[in-house]
């Protein structure tokens, strides 16, 4: 069974907060730095997914420690939790899992709701800026840490026109666990 | 009054990133540690191997004459051991605390390089604190 809202609200509750306007400057005054910086907005992109990465590989163990919960059977229980109680723990939103593949390993995150994009619009000159994509480097470098290879990217953008932000979380490989690893054959 | 001798802490790969001791039994030297931690990592993975349990994830408790050893391993392949005196209570909820602040002061110190030994130190204050709390409140039950 799916776990229902309630485990993240649970979590959400015991969590410290912030400000969400002093995190949604924050957020938009490290793109803006980064535009600068790279000047190409497919860079841009680039970057902040690896930021994120950097991000997700810590922030998996403080998800782990304090969300009370248990190893997930399968993919689609990985996508549940990261919706109902990851996103709800660090984003303050509930996100929903829909549209997944014939066999399991591919679904989309689906957020109508997202504190980072508060007071944003897109200039013309970043039309192939994913604003957010900071989150998918996040869901990709927490996953990795759990032995799950993931490729996240974004499909839908409400800052682009579209009706909802929506991520594309595609598994690609599970690492097993078990000794001996690969790399000591 | 629980007592714990000694902490460790081994990442995925089995180093030991962290040690201290905690009272004046077990000390342990730095050669002491290392030997003993990657002694633990192994004998936990093999002992996972020849669990006759199925989904058996490593030794949780060994009980000794002298001590006892409580480990507590994160989904991420963290392992999280502590020597305590025979038969202390509490110990389990004390490594989920002790999961917690590795979590909070070590991963989330931006100068903190992943995997690497953990010289941190508002970790070793509120553990401290924890352990100390946690022995206090376990002498008064």
């Amino acid at each position: 069974m799916p776990p229902n809202s309630r485990p993240g609200d649970a979590v959400f509750a015991n969590v410290e907060r912030v400000n969400a306007e002093l995190f949604t400057l924050t957020y938009g005054a490290i793109v803006r730095q980064l535009l600068t910086d790279f000047e190409e907005v497919d860079e841009v992109n680039k970057q902040l997914d690896t930021m994120g990465y950097n991000i997700g590989i810590r922030l998996i163990d403080d998800f782990l420690a304090k969300a009370n919960i248990t190893r997930c059977s399968d993919f689609r229980e990985t996508a549940e939790t990261i919706a109902k109680v990851g996103f709800k723990m660090f984003l303050g939103v509930t996100g929903s899992v829909a549209n997944w593949n014939a066999d399991g390993t591919e679904c989309s995150l689906i957020l109508d709701d997202n504190p980072l994009v508060d007071f944003v619009e897109l200039p013309e000159t970043c039309q192939g800026l994913y604003y957010c994509n900071i989150l998918c480097g996040v869901i990709r470098g927490a996953l990795e840490m759990v032995s799950m290879r993931t490729e996240v990217k974004f499909v839908k953008d409400i800052l682009r026109g579209d009706d909802a932000y929506e991520m594309r979380l595609k598994l690609l490989e599970q690492v097993p666990e078990e000794y001996p690893y690969k790399d000591d054959d | 009054m629980a007592s714990i001798y000694n902490l460790f802490v081994i990442n995925k790969s089995g180093g030991l990133i962290f040690y201290k001791d905690y009272g004046s039994t077990g000390r342990l030297d730095t050669n002491d540690s290392l030997r003993l931690a990657s002694l633990w990592h192994s004998m936990h993975a093999i002992s996972i191997q020849l669990s006759p349990t199925l989904g058996c994830t490593g030794i949780e408790v060994l009980e000794a004459d002298t001590f006892d050893l409580h480990c507590f391993q994160s989904l991420t392949g963290t392992k999280l051991f502590v020597a305590s005196e025979p038969g202390a209570a509490g110990v389990t909820a004390l490594l989920k605390t002790i999961y917690e602040l590795y979590a909070d002061y070590v991963l989330k110190n931006p100068f903190y390089e992943v995997e690497m030994p953990i010289r941190c130190e508002l970790f070793e204050l509120n553990l401290l604190q924890a352990i100390r709390k946690d022995k206090y409140s376990v002498g008064n039950r």
